[in-house]
C-alpha cells in the first residue's frame, strides 16, 4: 500500500479514534460504578462508601477530561479530513452526532461540574441524582454515537439524490432502529462496563496485596465483580448478536473475519484458528469445529454463508450495475429538470449499486469507461484484509471469554468465601488490567477495518471519502496529533498512579474533620432517615 | 410520513440559519467567559491563590460551557453539511490550532493543581492562557475571512477543492481585515471574561480584571467600528444574480452569484437589521461604564447583549450568504442551497425544540446551586475537591 493522502488520513482517523477509546470505555463503566457506590451511600449513610465515590470519582475524573478533549478532534475530523464523506452523508450522519449533544452530551458535561464542586452545595440526594445524570449522559453519548457508527455498517432508511448528488435520509425510525446500531450500542457500553469492573477489581488487588485500605478495596471488589460478571455475559451475547445481524447485513466482513473463501454446505464450520492468505485465498493450517459458524451465524442448520469468491462475483455484478446507475445520473444532471423520465426511471432501477460504479473512480476517472481488468481489479478491492481481521476477531473474542471466568471467580469467592481471596488470583487482577483495552481497540479495529473498502458500506468508497488536502498538511497534523498525544497519555497515566498510590485518604486531616462533621449530623438528624436533606459533602 | 411539510422547506432554512446563530451566539455567551478568564489568567492573578480562585470561578462550568461549541459543530454538520464540509477542510491547519488549544484547555482545568510543584503549575497556567486566547483570536479570524470570502470550489461532483499552496492557505487567513476580526474577538471576550470575575471573584483579581477589562472594551468597541467602515469602503460584497428558489434542492451550483456592491448594502434593503451593531455598541459601551464603577450582574447582562449584537450583526449582515467563494462565486453557499434536506431539518427541529429548553432548565439549575463569590479560603478548605 502507497501511503498517498487518502491512507494518511485514514491513518489519522484510526489514531485518533482508537487513542479516542481509550478513555472512553472507562468513562462509560466508572460513571456507573461510582453511581452505584454513592446509591449505596445514600441508602446506608456509611461514610466508607462515600470515600469510595469521592476516591474512585477522582479518578475517573483524570480519564474523562482526556475523553472529552479527544472526542473534540473526531467531531472535527469528519469535517477536516472527510469532506467528500460530510457532504456526501452529512444529512443522515449529521443528525445522530448533532443529537448527541443535545440529549447526552450536554447533561454529562454540565453535571459533571457538580459532580466534583457540588458536594458542600447540594444535599445528599440531589448530588446522587447529579451522578446518575453523568453516568446517563455518558452512556445515551455512546448511543447516539453508535447509531452514526452503524450506519455506516449498515445504511438504511435513505437514499440518493441525484439533484444534490449526496445521499439523504428517507426515514429516521430506520436509521434511528437499525438492528446492527442496537447490537452495537449494547456491545460497547458493555464492554466499557468490564472494563471499569476489571479497573477497579485490579487497583483493589493492588490495595489488598499492599495490606492498605482494605475496607474500600473488599468492598469495591464486590462490586466490581458483580457489576463485572453481568456485563462481561453481556458483551459475549451482544457480541454474538451482533455476529448474527452481519451474516445478512454486512457478509463480506463475516467471510473475512472467518476467512470462509467458498461457501461451504450449510451449516459451516468455524476455524477455531489458521493463517489466511489473501494471494491464495486459502487458509494453511485452519483447525475447523464442525457445524459451529453455520449456527452462530444464521441461527438455522440449513442456510449457507456466502463466502468470499461468491461475495465477490456478486460485488462485480453490483459495479456493472452501479455503471448504469452513473451514466443515468450523469445524463441527469446535465439536463438537470428536462432530463428525459427514462434516465430518471434507469437510475431509481440501480441507483442502490451507485456506491459499487464509485469504486472504479481509484482507476479511471470515469467509471462507464472502465476495462474489465478494472471491474475485476475493483471488486477484488472489497475484500478487506482477511489476516489482522481473522486474528484481531479471535483474540477479541478469546479476552472475552476470560472476562466471564475472571468475574465468575472473584463473584463467587466475595459471595460465598466471605471476601478472602488468594494472593495468586490478586496478582493475576493487577496483571490483567490492560486486558479489556485491548479487547475494546481489536473490537474496533474489527468493526473499521471490516468496513474496508467503504466509509459507507456498499455507498461511498473511502477512497473517494477524503479531503483534497496537501500532504504536506497532513504530515504535519499527523505528526502534531502524534506528539501531543503521547505527551497527553504520559501526563494521563502518570496521575493516574499518582492518585492510585495516593488512596483514597487524600487529606487526613481533611476526612477526620469530614467524619466528625458526618457523626454530628447523624446524631442531629436521627430518626429523618437517609433521604433527609443532610449536605451531601 | 409527511409530517415534514408542515413546515415549509424554506422556513425551515432560515429558522436552522438563526439557530446557527443562537449556537454560536450560545457559545461566545458561555464559553466565551471561560476562554477570556483564560486569557486573563496571568494577568490577574500573580500568587498560585489567586491563580486559583480565578481556575476555581469557572471550575465547575466550562465544561458545560464547551458543549456548545461541540453542539454548534454537530449542528452545522447536521443541518448544513457543505457549510460544514468545507469550512473544517478549507481552514484544516487553523482548525487543528483551534482543536489543539481546545484539547489542551480542559486538560489544563483539570491536572493544573493535582501536584504541587510551582513549574507544573506554571506550565498548565500558560496552557489555560493559549487555549483562551488562541481559539478567541482565531474564531474572529475565521469571521473574518468569511466576509472576504474564502477560495474554494466545488466540482460537478460537489466536491470541496481550495485554491493556493499549504502556507498559502493558512497565512493567506491572515488577511488584515481578518486580523482586525480577530481583535474584534479576543478584546470582547477578555471583557467578558473581565465582567464574569468582578461576579465571581473579589479582591486584587476582580480589581485587576475590572482594569483590564476596561481597555479590553474600549479596543473592542474601537476594532468593531473600524471593521464597519472597511467593509463600507474596502470590501467588495456578494449578491445573488437572479430571485433564489427558496425551496430548492441544496446545490450551491444551481444559482448565479457576483461579486459586487457592498455587504452592507443589506442595511438599505432591510434597515431593521440596524438594531444588532447598534445593540453591539450599547452593550460594550455600557459594559465599560458597569466595569468602571463596578455593577457586577448588571456589567456582565451588558457584555452579553455586546457580544450577542457583534455575532448577529454579522450574520444579519451576510444574509443570505453563509460561506462566500473567491474563486469561483457560483460555488458560494447560501441559506438556499446549502442545508441538509426538508425531513433532516424538520426532525432536527422538533429534537432541538425539544431538548433546547431542558438544557437551558438545568444549566440554570447548575449556575444558582453555584452562585456566590469563589474566596481564597474556599479554595484553601476545599483544596482537594477543587481545581
Amino acid at each position: 500500500m502507497e501511503f498517498g493522502l487518502v491512507e494518511l488520513s485514514r491513518l489519522q482517523f484510526a489514531l485518533t479514534a482508537m487513542y479516542h477509546f481509550l478513555f472512553v470505555p472507562l468513562t462509560l463503566g466508572l460513571s456507573i460504578l461510582v453511581a452505584i457506590m454513592e446509591t449505596v451511600y445514600v441508602m446506608t449513610n456509611r461514610p466508607i462508601w462515600r470515600q469510595m465515590t469521592k476516591f474512585w470519582g477522582t479518578l475517573f475524573g483524570i480519564n474523562f477530561v482526556l475523553g472529552v478533549a479527544t472526542g473534540i478532534t473526531m467531531e472535527f475530523q469528519f469535517g477536516m479530513n472527510w469532506s467528500y464523506y460530510s457532504h456526501y452523508v452529512g444529512d443522515i450522519f449529521g443528525a445522530p452526532l448533532a443529537i448527541e449533544g443535545l440529549m447526552a452530551f450536554f447533561m454529562e458535561a454540565t453535571f459533571v461540574g457538580l459532580f466534583f464542586f457540588g458536594w458542600d452545595k447540594l444535599s445528599k440526594v440531589a448530588h446522587m441524582i447529579v451522578t446518575w445524570l453523568v453516568a446517563l449522559g455518558s452512556n445515551f453519548s455512546a448511543l447516539w454515537i453508535l447509531i452514526a457508527n452503524g450506519w455506516m455498517q449498515n445504511p438504511v432508511g435513505a437514499e440518493f439524490n441525484p439533484d444534490t448528488m449526496r445521499m439523504e435520509m428517507t426515514s429516521f425510525f430506520e436509521v434511528l432502529f437499525n438492528e446492527v446500531a442496537q447490537a452495537k450500542f449494547v456491545h460497547t457500553v458493555s464492554a466499557g462496563y468490564v472494563t471499569a469492573a476489571i479497573f477497579v477489581l485490579g487497583v483493589s488487588a493492588l490495595y489488598l496485596l499492599q495490606d492498605r485500605h482494605k475496607d474500600l478495596a473488599r468492598r469495591s471488589i464486590a462490586v466490581a465483580a458483580a457489576f463485572g460478571l453481568a456485563s462481561a455475559l453481556s458483551v459475549v451475547l451482544l457480541g454474538d448478536e451482533s455476529g448474527y445481524s452481519a451474516s445478512h447485513t454486512q457478509k463480506m466482513k463475516l467471510a473475512a473475519i472467518e476467512a470462509m473463501w467458498d461457501t461451504e454446505p450449510a451449516p459451516a464450520s468455524f476455524t477455531l484458528v489458521g493463517f489466511p492468505d489473501q494471494e491464495a485465498r486459502e487458509t494453511h493450517y485452519a483447525i475447523h469445529i464442525p457445524w459451529a459458524m453455520g449456527l452462530i451465524g444464521t441461527r438455522s442448520l440449513t442456510e449457507e454463508i456466502p463466502g468470499i469468491n461468491e461475495l465477490v462475483a456478486e460485488s462485480e455484478a453490483k459495479i456493472r450495475r452501479g455503471i448504469i446507475a452513473y451514466d443515468a445520473l450523469m445524463t441527469i444532471r446535465e439536463q438537470r429538470g428536462d432530463a428525459p423520465a427514462e434516465a430518471r426511471f434507469v437510475f431509481e432501477q440501480n441507483s442502490d449499486d451507485l456506491g459499487y460504479a464509485f469504486l472504479l473512480k481509484k482507476y479511471i476517472d470515469d467509471p462507464r469507461e472502465a476495462s474489465e481488468a478494472q471491474i475485476k481489479m475493483a471488486a477484488d478491492d472489497t475484500v478487506p484484509g482477511v489476516f489482522p481481521l481473522f486474528w484481531a476477531f479471535r483474540i477479541m473474542v478469546a479476552l472475552g471469554f476470560s472476562f466471564i471466568a475472571v468475574m465468575l471467580y472473584f463473584f463467587v469467592r466475595a459471595s460465598f468465601y466471605r471476601m478472602q481471596f488468594p494472593r495468586w488470583s490478586l496478582y493475576a487482577a493487577v496483571a490483567i488490567i490492560p486486558t479489556p483495552w485491548i479487547a475494546a481497540e481489536m473490537g474496533w479495529f474489527v468493526a473499521e477495518f471490516g468496513r474496508q473498502p467503504w466509509t459507507v458500506d456498499g455507498v461511498l468508497p473511502t477512497a473517494l471519502s477524503a479531503s483534497h488536502l496537501s500532504i504536506a498538511d497532513l504530515l504535519i497534523t499527523l505528526a502534531g496529533f502524534i506528539l501531543f498525544y503521547s505527551v497527553l497519555f504520559v501526563i494521563e497515566v502518570s496521575l493516574m498512579v499518582k492518585y492510585i498510590r495516593k488512596g483514597p485518604y487524600q487529606d487526613v486531616a481533611e476526612t477526620e474533620a469530614w467524619q466528625a462533621r458526618h457523626e454530628h449530623r447523624l446524631r442531629t438528624h436521627d430518626g429523618q432517615g437517609p433521604f433527609a436533606s443532610t449536605p451531601a459533602e | 410520513m409527511i409530517l415534514y411539510e408542515l413546515i415549509d422547506y424554506d422556513i425551515l432554512r432560515v429558522i436552522w440559519w438563526a439557530l446557527l446563530g443562537v449556537l454560536l451566539i450560545g457559545f461566545a455567551l458561555t464559553d466565551g467567559f471561560d476562554m477570556g478568564v483564560g486569557a486573563l489568567l496571568p494577568f490577574v492573578a500573580r500568587s498560585d491563590i489567586e491563580r486559583r480562585v480565578a481556575i476555581n470561578t469557572v471550575g465547575p462550568v466550562w465544561e458545560g460551557n464547551q458543549v456548545w461549541f461541540i453542539l454548534g459543530g454537530g449542528a452545522i454538520f447536521a443541518a448544513w453539511p457543505p457549510l460544514y464540509a468545507v469550512s473544517f477542510s478549507g481552514f484544516y491547519l487553523a482548525m487543528f490550532v483551534v482543536l489543539a488549544a481546545l484539547i489542551v484547555r480542559p486538560v489544563a482545568f483539570k491536572y493544573r493543581s493535582k501536584r504541587e510543584s510551582a513549574t507544573w503549575r506554571n506550565a498548565w497556567d500558560w496552557a489555560l492562557f493559549a487555549g483562551g486566547a488562541v481559539p478567541a483570536l482565531l474564531f474572529g479570524v475565521a469571521v473574518g475571512n468569511v466576509l472576504l470570502g474564502v477560495p474554494f470550489y466545488l466540482t460537478e461532483d460537489l466536491m470541496p477543492m481550495y485554491e493556493g499552496s499549504f502556507y498559502g492557505k493558512f497565512l493567506g487567513l491572515l488577511h488584515p481585515f481578518a486580523l482586525l476580526a480577530g481583535v474584534v474577538s479576543l478584546s470582547m471576550l477578555l471583557m467578558h471574561g473581565a465582567a464574569w470575575l468582578l461576579l465571581k471573584a473579589e479582591g486584587p483579581v476582580a480589581t485587576r480584571a475590572r482594569a483590564i477589562g476596561v481597555i479590553a472594551g474600549c479596543v473592542a468597541m474601537g476594532a468593531y467600528a473600524l471593521a464597519g467602515l472597511w467593509l463600507a469602503f474596502g470590501i467588495d460584497g456578494f449578491a445573488l444574480v437572479q430571485e433564489p428558489v427558496a425551496s430548492g434542492p441544496s446545490n450551491p451550483l444551481y444559482s448565479d452569484v457576483t461579486r459586487e456592491g457592498s455587504w452592507l448594502a443589506a442595511y438599505t434593503l432591510r434597515p431593521w437589521i440596524a438594531v444588532a451593531p447598534v445593540m453591539g455598541f450599547l452593550g460594550m459601551a455600557m459594559a465599560i461604564r458597569g466595569l468602571r464603577a463596578g455593577h457586577e450582574v448588571a456589567t456582565l447582562l451588558w457584555s452579553k447583549m455586546g457580544i450577542t449584537g457583534v455575532i448577529a450583526s454579522v450574520g444579519l449582515t451576510m444574509f443570505p450568504f453563509i460561506l462566500p467563494s473567491t474563486v469561483d462565486p457560483n460555488s458560494s453557499l447560501t441559506v438556499w442551497d446549502a442545508s441538509s434536506s426538508h425531513q433532516t431539518l424538520f426532525i432536527m427541529l422538533i429534537v432541538t425544540l425539544i431538548f433546547m429548553p431542558l438544557i437551558l432548565m438545568y444549566t440554570a439549575w447548575v449556575y444558582k446551586v453555584l452562585w456566590g463569590k469563589v474566596t481564597e479560603a474556599d479554595v484553601t478548605e476545599n483544596t482537594h475537591s477543587v481545581y
